[in-house]
């Protein structure tokens, strides 16, 4: 009885150690996903306090219980058009560079269990953007999943605003 | 455990040491009054019962001599020169560093130990004893009663510690070895109040010593060994002889003291009671009237001497308290919201409390945020330790004066302010204050005199050093630019850029390499460390009058006043510091002046307007919107303008948070800072704003506006 418990209990980590859990999200109508260990909470979306001067993609600053993050417009940042501003939208609240950041995305799906292995290499495409920004692809669900490379979409704060 | 208690003592001694410069401090500006004496002898003297507690000798040593002649001081017996308050401030240092040394280990430099030393023994009769007999904390003139002390006196003395003497860190052993220093010690354990093992409460203190001390001290030299004890424990003290002449130091004691009945309680009610027959309750009892007749006096002076009790606290544990309470009011305003929304009839008792609730949460939201901002005057002190040690190692006098110490700043401004204010200051000193022989040939003082500001200005920190020195000498400063090939030959600069040229890294115009500079630290290091606190540093120069170093630092964390305006529908503060006066416009105020060019006629005076929501490159909603408000403000330099804001809401306090790191550097953002409700509210700096050019804030953000109005 034991032993089938244990020999359970063993699997389960074997599993872990080959899947990785992402969370899947939309913005302007493609399929995202982040590493759930990206992600630090997710919120409704509220009104957010605009910074002057900031590019377009910079939405402007939010407070998370007394910090003040930054919200970016991830389909912005994509260089695909502005989201529209609606109560379904989601923050996606990240750690990048050791501080948090808001991701504006339209909504967010499921939580989807990755094998490393079923990873795709982002085959080559004519923008020089999107190779930076998506890490990889996953076919998931017949639909393709795009992984963001965290780092590359957001950078050190200094050079969001020159 | 140990170690915890010892770490309350070194804490507690920062706050002694800080008492006791600023004491010395007040000495130094004249003050004589026998309180702020009292002051600083209390502190060293409690520095030196802590340090012995703890065996910390070479600390109690020093400690032991600069008390002496500050006791002597006390009694009226020593004047108070320029040459003694020098060496005392010189102590001061020293005993600052002993402590230092004390906590964090290292070698004390002991050629500068014993200079003060010696120096301090000069002021010390050679007939130490008669020093050492003075009764405590009284610091009024009396007349002495004649003592004998030459003669040996066998002293019985029987000492009972209670548990509470234990719980404070004292160790009776410390105690006996102090007193094995006056004399010959024979120290008896009395465990007769030892009960049965079965009675034995762990926590009570059951042992008595039986000391029987032969020496020639005085009786009050074995009380003062006890007088970190005091109330801790129970003690008497009983002499072979002489019981005269205790009764006569008593009867004078006493009659200095005057307040003593009411604080020994009934034993002192006789005051002329041989002390044999009530030795215990005399012994506590004179201390204990000393201790109470200080704060006496000391209240009407009340706050503004002495530290004021302080706790540490982990700057983190605050910002979460911080972060915390915003989110109770925004918690506040969210209910208040749903239950406005509710369809109930009567809701007048709900909102009565939710207004309490309110209020109450404010007050919280006050007192958390002022937790965090400290005034810069402990750094402000350590300052004059710096221009100190700086005169003496040029040969040059130079004081220093402080202003704006109550200014409060962020705590980690204040600790990372250090070392570029200890670099300007000794520059000053070392290149900009002249000999004094130079001085008296230019029709100045002798000494000079360098002025050490702060204030709050335009929603930031303004530090101002001022010497009054003989300023940049700028051909110079140009040449070795040249020679350094820091500038070309043929550059045209004004007088504020050779200046600046200061600032640039390799730059040192020391001619030789001395002491306190140019060893290749330059100004470009102050400037770095300014640059790293997001701050920005000037320096203006006048040929023979002196320079003036500006460091401009934002307030990070520091809490602010500001006034609540709107902008373009968005809600932002302006530092209240910044303006000079508000007034709503009307039409016929308002004046053009070329194409772009507005100005606002106030009482005679034309000011120029600048659009506030244009200069952000926030356009407002209604383009047609009658003229709004108007924020009268004045820069660093003294020019007025006119900020045009939609309307004012509100004056409050404000936590400011930085936007370093968050988005960067934003023309015409100071920083943030989150309201009632919870939203963000951008801390406009008017400086900049004004710097910035309406045209050059062409920025498409009306999209932007109408996704943060929506939802």
């Amino acid at each position: 009885m034991q032993s089938q418990a244990e020999a359970k209990y063993d699997d389960s980590e074997i599993k872990h150690a080959e899947h990785s859990e992402f969370v899947s999200f939309t913005v302007a109508g493609q399929a995202f996903c982040l590493k759930i260990t990206q992600i630090r909470e997710i919120r409704r979306w509220s009104p957010v306090t605009i910074l002057p001067h900031a590019p377009a993609d910079v939405l402007g600053v939010m407070n998370l219980r007394g910090a003040v993050i930054p919200i970016y417009d991830l389909s912005a940042r994509f260089g695909l058009q502005q989201t529209e501003a609606s109560e379904r939208n989601v923050v996606i609240v990240v750690s990048v560079h050791g501080k948090p950041v808001g991701l504006l995305a339209e909504s967010v799906s499921e939580i989807i269990s990755i094998n490393p292995d079923d990873i795709q290499d982002t085959p080559p495409v004519d923008s020089r953007n999107t190779m930076d920004y998506i890490q990889g692809i996953i076919s998931h669900d017949e639909t393709m999943v795009r992984i963001i490379n965290l780092d590359a979409v957001i950078t050190a704060p200094e050079q969001v605003i020159s | 455990m140990a170690g915890s208690i010892q770490d309350t003592f070194f804490e507690e001694c920062e706050e002694l040491l800080e008492a006791m410069d600023e004491g010395l401090t007040a000495i130094e500006g004249g003050d004589h009054d026998p309180e702020v004496v009292n002051a600083v002898f209390r502190a060293v003297h409690s520095i030196k019962g802590g340090a012995g507690a703890f065996g910390l000798d070479e600390l109690v040593a020093f400690a032991h001599k600069f008390e002496t002649v500050f006791d002597e001081v006390r009694a009226n017996r020593l004047g108070l020169d320029t040459k003694l308050i020098q060496l005392l401030l010189r102590c001061s240092d020293h005993l600052s560093d002993l402590v230092a040394t004390s906590r964090d280990g290292g070698s004390v430099d002991e050629a500068h130990n014993d200079v003060l030393v010696s120096a301090l023994e000069e002021y010390i009769d050679e007939d130490e004893e008669e020093v050492v007999f003075q009764p405590m904390g009284l610091g009024g003139a009396f007349e002495m009663a004649p003592i004998e002390v030459e003669k040996e006196r066998i002293y019985n003395i029987r000492f009972h510690p209670l548990k509470d003497m234990y719980g404070t860190g004292n160790e009776p052993y410390f105690l006996f070895q102090t007193l094995a220093d006056l004399g010959t010690l024979e120290v008896t354990l009395d465990e007769s109040e030892l009960p049965g093992f079965d009675a034995l409460d762990t926590d009570e203190s059951y042992l008595i010593w039986a000391l029987t001390l032969t020496t020639t001290e005085s009786k009050s030299a074995i009380e003062s060994v006890f007088e970190f004890v005091e109330g801790l424990c129970e003690l008497s003290i009983e002499s072979d002889m002489d019981e005269e002449d205790d009764a006569n130091a008593l009867a004078a004691l006493e009659a200095a003291f005057g307040t003593a009945p009411e604080e020994g309680g009934d034993q002192v009610a006789a005051p002329f009671e041989p002390p044999v027959s009530a030795p215990e309750p005399e012994a506590v009892a004179a201390p204990v009237a000393a201790k109470a007749a200080a704060p006496k006096a000391e209240a009407a002076k009340s706050d503004q001497r002495g530290p004021n009790p302080t706790l540490r606290v982990d700057l983190e544990r605050v910002d979460r308290l911080i972060n915390a309470v915003g989110e109770l009011i925004i918690n506040h305003s969210m209910l208040a919201q749903q239950i406005a929304n509710l369809d109930v009839a009567d809701l007048r008792d709900v909102e009565t409390e939710l207004e309490g609730f309110k209020n109450l949460a404010r007050d919280i939201q006050e007192g958390v945020m002022s937790i965090r901002a400290q005034p810069v005057k402990p750094l402000f002190q350590r300052m004059a330790r710096i221009v100190r040690e700086a005169s003496a190692a040029t040969g040059k006098t130079a004081k220093l004066i402080t202003e704006g110490e109550g200014t409060e700043v962020d705590k980690t401004v204040i600790e990372r302010l250090s070392d570029p204010l200890t670099h300007i200051l000794r520059n000053a000193v070392d290149h900009g204050i002249e000999k004094p022989e130079d001085r008296e040939a230019g029709g100045k003082t002798k000494s000079g005199e360098i002025r050490l500001s702060a204030s709050h200005r335009s929603g930031s920190v303004c530090i101002e050093i001022k010497d009054d020195g003989a300023g940049v000498n700028r051909p110079r400063v140009k040449q070795i630019a040249i020679d350094k090939g820091l500038i070309p030959e043929n550059a045209d600069l004004t007088d504020s850029e050779i200046d600046n040229l200061l600032f640039l890294p390799g730059f040192s115009t020391a001619k030789e390499i001395s002491n306190l500079s140019g060893r290749g630290v330059g100004m470009d290091v102050v400037k770095n460390a300014v640059t790293a606190l997001g701050g920005r540093i000037n320096i203006s120069s006048t040929p023979g009058k002196g320079s003036v170093f500006t460091i401009i630092l934002p307030l990070t964390l520091a809490v602010m006043d500001g006034m609540v305006v709107s902008v373009a529908d968005q809600t932002m503060v302006v530092p209240i510091t910044s303006i000079v006066e508000t007034m709503r416009g009307s039409d016929d105020m308002v004046n053009n002046l070329g194409a772009d060019g507005t100005l606002l006629s106030i009482r005679g005076n034309f000011v120029p307007v600048c659009d506030v929501g244009g200069a952000l490159g926030l356009s407002k909603g209604d383009q047609d919107q009658p003229p709004g408000v108007y924020l009268l403000v004045e820069t660093e330099t003294g020019q007025r303008s006119a900020l045009a804001v939609d309307d004012i809401h509100d004056q409050r306090q404000v936590v400011i948070k930085s936007l370093d790191g968050v988005c960067g550097n934003i023309p015409g953002v100071a920083a943030a800072t989150i309201l009632g409700d919870g939203k963000i509210a951008m801390i406009l700096d008017p400086e900049s704003i004004l710097a910035a050019s309406p045209s050059a804030a062409a920025f498409d953000t009306e999209r932007r506006i109408s996704n943060a109005i929506a939802s």
